[in-house]
């Protein structure tokens, strides 16, 4: 537990949790797992801020080839982030989504907004009001992995939950 | 530099000798029927035109038939006969000894206005006589149109076909790294010469397509945050947002007659409809009303039809060939082989749908009949896709990735004659012009 100890002595996170003390957000934050209390050795992150989410969250999620179906695994992720975006109400959020290169552009302009409707979806089935979610698609013009292969591929069929407005 | 997209006022062809000829008995024995399966290109002789420019014009032809793939330019050093006057009658016997079946004498001077004078004629060696001539006055600036008009008229006249020289590409220009990608959106001409760029690559541009006028293009920009469909006048820079959709608006095309843009729109149900926008009544009328993703419409050239892309038939979403009529009515799907289709583009002379296919891990770019039936693939790769038609119908253009980044490409409709299309940066997206006039 010496991350944590490390934490408090951070001044920014003082002044963070002394700030949501005063709206009444501070006591539903229960850090309930490894992520939360920031154990992936990127627990610098200021809890609430967008690289807490980023690092401890997780803000994307992939997709299997051709479909915008919320796999598993991904609904565990999409399932953190509700409960984050719960609790820090005060980000407006935009979802990306993204195709990989093994499709026509103009297709996977439409596959990737499919893709990040089916998110944002999801999330608002799991409370997050729907008039903070914007979706947007890069179809296959924005991959973070540039490799010609597979793994690759997997990497850039994805759905980014991105943060916007106060606090980021 | 001001760019000429209007009818070139100043070329001026005329008919030259006594010859017309679309009447001439020797058509017979000049003729490249572009229709048989197996064509010879056929040996052609173009000795340099005469006069300053001359030799500069003459290449430009030479490269243009030679890159049709239906002419073999005869090398020069082979010629047995110097070109000294190019309106006299040549020493047939001197050519037919190095087997041209054609030749093409000329020369290009400069009139006391400055306007530039270019003059070709075109002699049928077997059939010992002069085929056509014709003289074009240009500006300056249309040296390169010149040469591409010629080029075009040679075409025309021995395949019987209308030509393609004369005519720009709109593209997509890329650069930078694949994951930070800058696009900016670029027109040149056919062969890649003469390139400018109409926006500034700050946001990202997709899919720009010509309309029928030659004077504007619609395309797909991300400049507002949301991915748009715009209007770009390509002489003035004006540009103007098509419709005032909520969502996403995508894969734009006009109709035949310029008066529509069809597009997708996206629903907020994450899922892609079809639409037409009157862009003079700005009224729209919705064509599909589907749960799937439609996408990629494209006018049949009488506007009576749409070709477009839909994931409807379902099966793990998988992407299918569909015609429907222009008002959105009796949609069915056409494509039917092995593999997923997408980016259909109805043949300028009516009679092909291109498209993109992939199968078995491969990008392909094909034809099949309006009906679906006749599929030909023309050319295989790892990654391309996007095929546009030359204004005649006989040439693709599409654009391929073999590892870095996208460059330009044509085949014709035999799949054996593929050439690059030089550009300085990757290219994209390419749509041609219809012919300029």
């Amino acid at each position: 537990m010496g991350r944590i100890a490390a934490l408090t002595r951070n001044p920014a996170m003082i002044a963070l949790v002394a700030a949501l003390a005063i709206t009444g957000c501070a006591s539903k934050k229960t850090p309930n797992n490894a992520a939360d209390l920031g154990l992936n050795g990127a627990g610098a992150a200021t809890p609430g801020s967008a690289q807490d989410f980023t690092v401890n969250i997780g803000d994307r999620i992939f997709f299997d080839t051709d479909s915008s179906s919320i796999r598993a695994d991904a609904q565990t992720t999409l399932g953190r982030q509700a409960q984050w975006l719960n609790q820090y109400r005060q980000y407006a959020i935009v979802i990306e989504g993204h195709a990989d290169e093994r499709g026509t552009r103009e297709y996977n302009l439409a596959l990737g907004a499919r893709r990040a409707a089916a998110t944002r979806d999801f999330l608002v089935s799991k409370g997050v009001a729907a008039n903070r979610l914007k979706t947007i698609s890069y179809g296959k013009e924005r991959p973070v992995a540039v490799c010609d292969d597979i793994s690759c591929w997997s990497q850039n069929r994805r759905a980014v939950t991105t943060l916007s407005g106060a606090g980021s | 530099m001001k760019f000429i997209l209007k009818p070139l006022l100043m070329v001026a062809a005329m008919a030259m000798g006594m010859n017309a000829a679309v009447s001439l008995p020797a058509w017979a024995t000049l003729e490249l029927n572009v229709n048989k399966g197996n064509v010879e290109p056929m040996p052609i002789a173009i000795p340099d035109f005469q006069g300053e420019l001359g030799a500069q014009i003459s290449e430009i032809v030479t490269a243009d038939l030679k890159r049709s793939g239906l002419f073999a330019p005869i090398d020069k050093a082979a010629f047995v006969e110097k070109i000294t006057n190019p309106d006299a009658a040549p020493r047939y016997e001197d050519w037919k000894v190095i087997n041209a079946q054609a030749l093409v004498t000329g020369s290009v001077g400069k009139e006391a206005d400055g306007r530039i004078r270019a003059q070709y004629r075109l002699w049928d060696i077997f059939g010992n006589q002069q085929l056509a001539g014709e003289q074009f006055f240009a500006n300056d600036a249309n040296q390169r149109r010149v040469a591409h008009i010629i080029a075009d008229a040679i075409y025309e006249k021995i395949t019987g076909e209308k030509g393609y020289f004369d005519t720009r590409v709109v593209f997509v220009d890329e650069s930078g790294a694949k994951n930070a990608r800058k696009k900016r959106l670029a027109i040149m001409d056919q062969d890649g010469a003469n390139v400018r760029y109409l926006s500034d690559g700050r946001a990202i541009v997709l899919t720009p397509r010509f309309s029928p006028n030659r004077q504007e293009i619609t395309y797909m920009s991300y400049e507002s945050g949301q991915p748009k469909v715009y209007l770009l006048q390509i002489e003035t820079g004006q540009r103007e947002l098509v419709g005032n959709f909520p969502g996403m608006t995508f894969a734009p095309r006009f109709s035949p007659d310029g008066q529509k843009v069809i597009m997708s729109l996206l629903r907020d149900d994450g899922n892609s409809n079809i639409f037409a926008m009157d862009l003079r009544s700005r009224s729209t009328t919705r064509l599909t009303d589907s749960t799937a993703i439609d996408t990629s419409p494209s006018y049949s050239p009488d506007g009576s039809q749409v070709v477009f892309t839909s994931d409807r038939g379902g099966g793990s979403g998988r992407s299918q060939i569909y015609v429907m009529g222009g008002d959105g009515s009796n949609p069915h799907r056409i494509s039917f082989g092995d593999g997923v289709y997408s980016t259909p583009v109805w043949s300028p002379r009516g009679d092909l749908i291109a498209f993109t296919k992939q199968s078995g891990g491969e990008f392909q770019i094909g034809v099949m009949k309006t009906d679906g039936s006749g599929e030909r693939i023309l050319s295989s790769g790892f990654q391309q896709e996007g095929p546009t038609w030359a204004p005649n119908g006989r040439v693709l253009m599409f654009f391929r990735d073999s590892g870095g980044g996208p460059k330009l490409v044509s085949v014709d409709l035999t799949g054996r004659n593929e050439q690059p299309i030089p550009t300085a940066n990757y290219a994209s997206d390419p749509a041609w012009s219809p012919l300029l006039e």
